[in-house]
């Protein structure tokens, strides 16, 4: 009897066990190990021989805030999600309208279509775009030649760069906010726009009144969720121009990413983390404040 | 909402064809010039289709590129994510229907993880690898990609409605909990398991930060990293590269289209209304 109660006792920790376990040293444990050498010059020589870390106070961070790179790179992150945040939700919730239009078979059959990008290698899709963005063999330049324009620095210029970039997350994560919009769009009752028919109110304005009003959650998620990816903006840049040119594009988790594994400036980079950490946890606190005031 | 007139149908219509066309353009001019050869794919004005088809370019992956060893070390890397799918399996059902104490908090240490951006884990977590001696080999790949706090949380929203008295009478007939879980639990989470299998498998496949961090020797690169070398070694051979591209990004399309209508209503089911 006894024995059976403890087994009845330790089950669950059977069950949640290996998965807690590898949550707390993969997940918690680097938390605590990030906030502690944020504050030493920790590097490849402290990799070696911990006796050569030193503690240094908060120097890391004034040092950062000095790193004409990383004020770049924070500028940048900026920039992303200026522009790419609104060019996302907007053409993800313009392409969920649209395949709501449409008969049923050609909803599912673009739903996919548009979905597709999604689930691809960032990595064959850099390399893909890398050749259409190609300045002189490219095929966007080649299209835009038919039509007697010149040639455009795709990847050369960092402005455009940096929109290049843009344009092609915004291709490759829409699937996932369009779905989103499209499951608000289909949970709508059709009664509303029945009553508003009798009204007699125009397109615009069931738009406005119904379609709109009606969709506050799903876009309130899909601009959160995106305004966090923006901020972790990392991959793209990463592969396709290595933050080039002259930092164009370089973002703050690339910056990071740069720090620690290129110079092997674990300290440094680590606090540069924690910089990024902090700012997409004031983004997350400023959009539900804004909600909630808009609620009430 | 009704479209009123045959007009405003097909206004919609064209935009929507035109929108396809321009999200499938990338993948088209992928695969078609994968077959150019060296000369053709620089050529201007471009060729739409290959005068001379050519298979060169996925012979050169295999014969003279390491892409066979990259192949297997990626099916590596997804036969243990699968391990990892049944870990959080394991562990969404410990959360949906085992009552233990602290288990409010377990589960909130849980959710608090999809919090933690990754690029603030990545620095430590590596040094956490090295000082395990785990750099530069496949268990470092694999570790830190095991769990998704996300997956366990899916799961245990589906545990939940699974009943009680089920699970009860198998106990009553003396089964193990192991054997519950096993031969009754994982047959009744056939439908979101299955969903599950395939986002993970797509997942693996597609992995590539912590391969890129951890792997020194070529030996123990991924499809994605050996593609990245790829490029950065052949910057012009655009062929090559798209023929490498295409190897990657096929497979997960064709798998994609296969199941996408378990995967399109899995979201709905997830519930974000």
């Amino acid at each position: 009897m006894e024995v059976n109660r403890f087994k009845a006792k330790i089950t669950p920790y059977l069950f949640i066990g290996p998965a807690v376990i590898l949550l707390l040293i993969f997940s918690f444990l680097p938390i605590l190990v990030s906030l502690a050498i944020s504050f030493t010059d920790m590097n490849l020589s402290g990799l070696a021989n911990w006796s050569q870390i030193n503690f240094i106070g908060f120097d890391n961070f004034i040092t950062l805030f000095k790193d004409e790179v990383f004020l770049k790179s924070m500028r940048n992150t900026f920039f992303y999600v200026i522009i790419g945040v609104p060019a996302a939700v907007i053409s993800s919730f313009v392409i969920a309208l649209l395949l709501k239009f449409v008969s049923d078979w050609m909803s599912s059959a673009f739903r996919v279509v548009y979905y597709l990008p999604s689930v691809t290698n960032i990595v064959a899709i850099a390399v893909v775009w890398g050749f259409l963005y190609n300045q002189e063999y490219g095929l966007f330049n080649y299209l835009l030649s038919l039509f007697e324009i010149n040639a455009i620095p795709w990847l050369e210029d960092p402005l455009i760069a940096k929109l290049s970039l843009i344009l092609l997350t915004v291709w490759k994560s829409n699937g996932v906010s369009m779905l989103i919009f499209l499951a608000a769009l289909q949970s709508i009752p059709k009664m509303y726009y029945e009553a508003a028919d009798i009204d007699g109110a125009n397109r615009w304005q069931k738009l406005c009144r119904i379609t709109l009003p009606s969709m506050r959650f799903a876009t309130f998620f899909v601009t959160v969720t995106t305004v966090i990816g923006w901020l972790q903006f990392f991959e793209e840049p990463f592969v396709m121009t290595e933050g080039g040119p002259l930092n164009g594009t370089n973002s703050m988790a690339l910056f990071i990413y740069q720090e620690g594994f290129q110079y092997s400036e674990f300290g440094y980079g680590a606090a540069a983390s924690f910089i990024l950490f902090i700012i997409i946890i004031l983004a997350t606190v400023v959009q539900f404040i804004l909600r909630k005031s808009d609620e009430n | 909402m009704e479209l009123k007139n045959r007009f405003e149908r097909s206004i919609v219509n064209t935009l929507l064809f035109m929108g396809g066309l321009l999200v499938s353009l990338p993948f088209v001019w992928m695969i078609l010039s994968s077959f150019k050869n060296e000369r053709e794919v620089l050529s201007i004005p471009p060729t739409l289709f290959p005068n001379e088809p050519t298979f060169e370019h996925y012979i050169n992956l295999f014969q003279n590129l390491n892409f066979d060893i990259y192949l297997v070390n990626t099916f590596i890397i997804v036969f243990f994510s699968m391990v990892g799918l049944l870990l959080n399996t394991m562990a969404g059902y410990g959360f949906g229907k085992f009552q233990f104490r602290g288990k409010e908090i377990w589960f909130a240490t849980v959710l608090l993880t999809m919090m933690i951006p990754g690029q603030v884990t990545m620095i430590p977590t590596y040094l956490i690898l090295n000082e395990a001696g785990l750099t530069n080999s496949m268990a470092g790949i694999v570790l830190p990609g095991l769990i998704a706090a996300f997956n366990i949380f899916l799961i245990r929203q589906f545990m939940v409605t699974i009943p009680d008295d089920l699970i009860e009478a198998a106990r009553l007939d003396g089964a193990g909990e192991f054997y519950i879980f096993f031969k009754l639990i994982i047959p009744l989470a056939k439908p979101i398991l299955a969903v599950q299998i395939i986002l993970t498998f797509i997942g693996a496949w597609n992995s590539f930060l912590w391969p890129l961090i951890i792997a020194n020797d070529e030996s123990l690169y991924t499809l994605s990293v050996g593609l990245a070398l790829l490029q950065d070694q052949n910057v012009t051979n655009y062929g090559l590269q798209m023929a490498g591209s295409t190897f990657m990004v096929v497979p997960v399309l064709i798998i994609f289209i296969i199941f996408q209508k378990h995967i399109v209503e899995g979201f709905n089911v997830s519930g974000i209304k």
